[in-house]
């Protein structure tokens, strides 16, 4: 089954495969991406595998197990595929089965077979299992047998483990086509939608996981995506959100039955208490209120509580200020300023809770867009967007062989040189220090590149100068606007519109351009009155720049080259 | 990717500038960043295509372009005309059931495979080419026969019932199965392929198996002559029928045609089946493969019964040689019997010789001894009864105390020895119970 399979009888999903959460997903024949439902009916599928007296319970029944048969339970292993065992967190597994040294990685002992016999299960086999009931899940939704994925990962997953996983899924009778980061994943499933507008933008993509969080800045030009920040956190984590609800209605527990005990000190009241917690946060995501009701939680004792949605924020605001925290340290990491992102997509479970987002909204100013549930009625489901990515992304390559692939990610392709400064062209006058700088081409643009302008003439027509130029960004902090606070407030769904609006307004607050080295200069002789001028600049690889510019509609139109650096001759 | 849109207004032309073809570099850009970009999205799958074939923008919109619109040309390969055989034109249209209807749609490369749209597009376009008012606008007559042709084997042809019935008869669908001289010559495979091809198009049964070649199984090859053997056809002869007059007057007429052509058709069904069946005969008596596996079979079976031989031979051989062994073993054994016989023989003669020897010996001693009378003339009643003693001694005594005796009386001369010698050999007999204390009185 690992052999390659002919492209033509590929039947290719994606996979999220994520520590506490996996799903599939397909594209159909229109191009959309559906995520597929497990027998269970889950399309959020616990990445969890228990077992009872051989059998083998997957996905939600799993998890269930955490409270009966916790030690033959194995959970939360995707990180310490391919990992060393002194490299590896165990703490999420505390209420699962422990991780053990094995010689080249890490192990689970658990009770596998009907037999009374603990075996040693390595995590390659784990992730094995789990990847062939995906793989059957699909396959049954399908009805056809599928045998190939793209598959996503964070963007610090080492090759050695990337590798780990290659072999599990082959083994699991799944042909891995491509790795794919999780964020950028999830900014193809958004602009892979069909009223999705192709634009040059920075997006963050804040991903707010159950173990962990990342936070990626994806520089989107064109639709080719470059990254270029990462930040990856293990203390802010939606297990440290369950975890202030456990300590809250352990507390809330205690002051009614004292005498009883902490549920937090029983191991099986404390799986009890978080898998409660667990669905009180799912339920506080989309209610204001949740019930919190567990039967026998210690001794025998029953307990029911409530919680409202601004208890819980409360109780939360630590974790939710750390993690817009993340998310603004992000942007610094990779030298812009808040004003340069112009949309943030919330990933993972927890960003379905309110809160996030309006920290993470707060944090920035009115011009980005938060993709949230909460935010934007528009927004894809936060729990599917890596998943939906890899669908898109396996759909678009499943014909191609497996070579071509591999040698169209290889860095002879991917490594590209990226403008450091923008390029554009000056308005209203000629000169450096009285032109207004209008960029056609953003920094950190992949070259080669060609973008095209229209831009206005003088009202009365006649002779213009088009003159090239690089211009850097700069954030005016001089004046602080008032002004955009109360409109924050207003206009609160203006998130899911186009780009260029957005540059405007941008510039009309606090980000101006600093008109840099000027590039070249050009005369579009005898323009007549209200004619636009079509400018196009092609950039190349080594940094030449080939310009076209000619009046719309008339014939004829200039043609000029600056010399990139390689040939030391420009004039 | 959309255009950008710049409102404001260009910059007006400064007076005295100048520039060769009005265009000025004047700076250059800065060094740009390396980095790697996310091989994600049809973008980047854009991009990829651009640089690992070294196109820019332009080339790489004209090539994917250009195969786009092959694509396109490509999936509609129908529409090639076939050319026309003048004859074919100047066909009557009365004429229809001897005409090649596949001919008329200019659609003989396909014949019985075209598909229904293959044949309506064909039938449009030949319509589209052929139509009588066409014609008419063009000067010329207003002869509108081979119009007619093309809508009547557009009618057979688009009949699934009528078009069986036509290609059971069509000429031009048939392979001749190739001589005996011809098959030799060339590829069986090739050769007989194209004959089972043809055939299989009547088959009731799908899919029909393929001649294979001659790395095929014995299994699919059997099966190949199975299904053939076992052929079932859809064929029919009704095309060839001969016209039922349709005038009521003449019943009788009318149902003798029919049943004429009924047996015609049951007689053509018959040959047929029969021609068929003749044909597999002659590919099976030329295939390769069936020598080929009827050899293997036979080398198994010898190779089976060689083996059986090989082993019975060498079980006699080593059953003689048991046998043979056997017989020397024996034979050498008696041999020795026989020797040690002769030995004992010879040492009991011997050992009696030695007794006599001996017992002449001991005797002789008693002699010596003067019949152990002391000194003097020994009476006759001594000697007598020193002689039976000694006899009496000698008779008790075994073979090698004899010789143990013997050895001891040997070169012994002196009567009191003797005598000493014959008194311990007494008290030895008596002692080992041999003698009774007092039987020997001589002695005493």
């Amino acid at each position: 089954m690992s052999a390659p399979t002919d492209p033509a009888q590929r039947v290719a999903i994606g996979i999220s495969f994520g520590n506490s959460y996996s799903a599939i997903a397909f594209t159909t024949s229109e191009g959309k991406a559906e995520v597929i439902a497990n027998e269970d009916g889950d399309r959020q599928i616990p990445s969890a595998l228990s077992y009872v007296e051989g059998e083998e319970l997957h996905g939600g029944q799993a998890k269930g197990q955490f409270v009966r048969n916790a030690r033959n339970t194995v959970a939360y292993f995707r990180d310490f595929l391919g990992q060393d065992f002194k490299a590896i967190d165990p703490s999420p597994c505390h209420q699962s089965a422990h991780p053990i040294q094995q010689e080249d990685g890490v192990a689970f002992r658990i009770r596998d077979t009907s037999e009374d016999r603990e075996n040693t299960v390595s995590v390659v086999d784990i992730t094995t299992r789990h990847l062939k009931r995906l793989r059957t899940s699909a396959s049954d939704y399908l009805g056809k047998d599928v045998n190939a994925a793209v598959i996503t990962v964070p963007t610090n997953f080492a090759s050695a483990q990337k590798e780990a996983l290659r072999k599990a899924s082959a083994e699991a009778g799944i042909e891995v086509l491509q790795f794919i980061s999780e964020p950028t994943a999830a900014v193809l499933a958004y602009d892979a939608r069909p009223d999705a507008q192709l634009a040059d933008k920075i997006v963050v993509v804040a991903d707010l996981g159950g173990t962990r969080s990342d936070i990626a800045v994806v520089a989107s030009r064109g639709g080719i995506y470059t990254i270029l920040a990462t930040l990856h956190d293990y203390e802010v984590s939606g297990f440290k959100l369950d975890q202030v609800l456990m300590d809250h209605f352990a507390k809330e527990f205690l002051k009614k039955h004292k005498s009883v005990g902490d549920p937090r000190e029983n191991e099986r009241s404390l799986a009890k208490l978080k898998l409660e917690c667990e669905a009180v946060k799912k339920a506080l995501s989309i209610g204001s209120t949740a019930n919190f009701s567990v039967e026998s939680l210690v001794g025998g004792v029953d307990f029911t509580a409530s919680i409202n949605r601004t208890r819980y924020d409360l109780l939360g605001n630590k974790l939710f200020a750390a993690f817009a925290r993340l998310v603004t340290h992000a942007v610094e990491k990779a030298n812009l300023d808040t004003l340069d992102i112009s949309e943030i997509i919330l990933a993972g479970g927890n960003s379905h809770t309110p809160k996030v987002a309006s920290v993470v909204r707060s944090a920035f100013t009115e011009s980005t867009a938060v993709l949230a549930p909460s935010t934007s009625p528009t927004a894809i489901n936060p729990s599917e967007l890596s998943v939906r990515g890899a669908a898109i992304q396996a759909s678009l390559i499943q014909e191609f062989e497996l070579e071509d692939i591999e040698q169209s990610t290889h860095p002879m392709v991917t490594v590209t040189p990226h403008l450091s400064t923008a390029v554009g062209v000056l308005c209203i006058s000629g000169d450096d220090s009285s032109g207004v700088f209008h960029a056609i081409i953003d920094a950190e643009t992949p070259l080669p590149v060609r973008r095209t302008a229209i831009v206005a003439t003088p009202r009365e027509g006649g002779d213009v100068l088009v003159k090239l130029a690089e211009g850097s960004r700069h954030i005016k902090v001089t004046k602080p606007e008032p002004k955009s606070r109360t409109e924050a407030g207003g206009t609160a769904d203006d998130s899911d519109e186009d780009d260029s609006e957005d540059e405007e307004e941008e510039e009309l607050r606090e980000k101006t351009w600093k008109v840099g080295q000027a590039l070249s200069e050009a005369a579009i002789r005898g323009v007549k009155k209200g004619a636009k001028i079509e400018v196009q600049i092609n950039i190349g690889a080594d940094l030449s720049i080939n310009a076209v510019i000619r009046e719309l509609g008339a014939k004829g139109g200039i043609r000029g080259i600056v010399q990139g650096h390689k040939v030391n001759g420009s004039s | 990717m959309a255009n950008v849109e710049i409102s404001l207004p260009l910059p007006v032309l400064p007076v005295g500038w100048a520039g060769e073809k009005d265009f000025k570099a004047v700076g250059q850009l800065n060094q740009a960043n390396d980095r790697n970009i996310e091989p994600v999205g049809p973008h980047f799958l854009a991009y990829a295509r651009r640089k690992r074939h070294k196109r820019t923008f332009s080339e790489d919109d004209r090539i994917q372009a250009q195969a786009n619109v092959k694509s396109v040309e490509e999936e509609d390969p129908d529409d090639i005309d076939e050319p026309e055989d003048p004859l074919m034109l100047q066909r009557e249209a009365k004429d229809w059931k001897s005409q090649d209807h596949y001919a008329v749609l200019g659609i003989t490369r396909y014949r019985w495979r075209a598909t229904d749209d293959q044949i309506k597009r064909a039938h449009r376009r030949k319509v589209l080419k052929h139509h009588p008012d066409k014609k008419a606008a063009a000067g010329g007559t207003e002869d509108d026969q081979f119009f007619k042709c093309i809508q009547k084997a557009h009618e057979v042809l688009s009949d699934p019932v009528r078009r069986r019935q036509f290609d059971s008869v069509d000429e031009g669908a048939e392979v001749e199965p190739p001589s005996k001289k011809e098959t030799q010559k060339g590829n069986f495979y090739k050769l007989w392929g194209k004959v089972f091809e043809a055939e299989g198009r009547f088959s009731n049964n799908h899919p029909v198996p393929k001649l294979g070649n001659d790395k095929s199984t014995k299994e699919e090859v059997e099966h190949f002559y199975n299904f053939w053997y076992n052929f079932d056809s859809w064929r029919t002869f009704e095309y060839l029928d001969e016209d039922v007059p349709d005038d009521n007057e003449n019943r009788d007429q009318k149902r003798h045609v029919e049943r004429k052509n009924q047996a015609a058709r049951r007689k053509k069904k018959t040959e047929d089946t029969a021609r068929l069946r003749h044909v597999v005969d002659d590919a099976l008596a030329l295939d390769e493969r069936i020598k080929k596996f009827r050899q293997a079979e036979h080398a198994q079976k010898n190779k089976r019964r060689l083996e059986k031989e090989a082993a019975q031979k060498r079980e006699a051989e080593e059953a003689e040689k048991r046998k043979a062994e056997e017989a020397k073993a024996a034979a050498e054994k008696e041999a020795a019997d026989k020797a040690a016989k002769a030995d004992n023989k010879k040492a009991k003669e011997a050992a009696k010789n030695a007794a006599k020897k001996n017992k002449r010996v001991v005797r002789g001693a008693a002699k010596d001894a003067n019949y152990f009378h002391g000194s003097g003339d020994a009476p006759a009643a001594q000697i007598e009864r020193a002689l039976n003693d000694v006899d009496l001694i000698i008779s008790r005594i075994e073979h090698e105390e004899l010789a143990a005796l013997t050895a001891k009386l040997n070169d012994v001369k002196d009567a009191g020895k003797i005598k000493q010698i014959f008194q311990d050999e007494t008290q030895r007999l008596v002692g080992a119970g041999k003698l009774a204390e007092g039987e020997v009185k001589s002695l005493a």
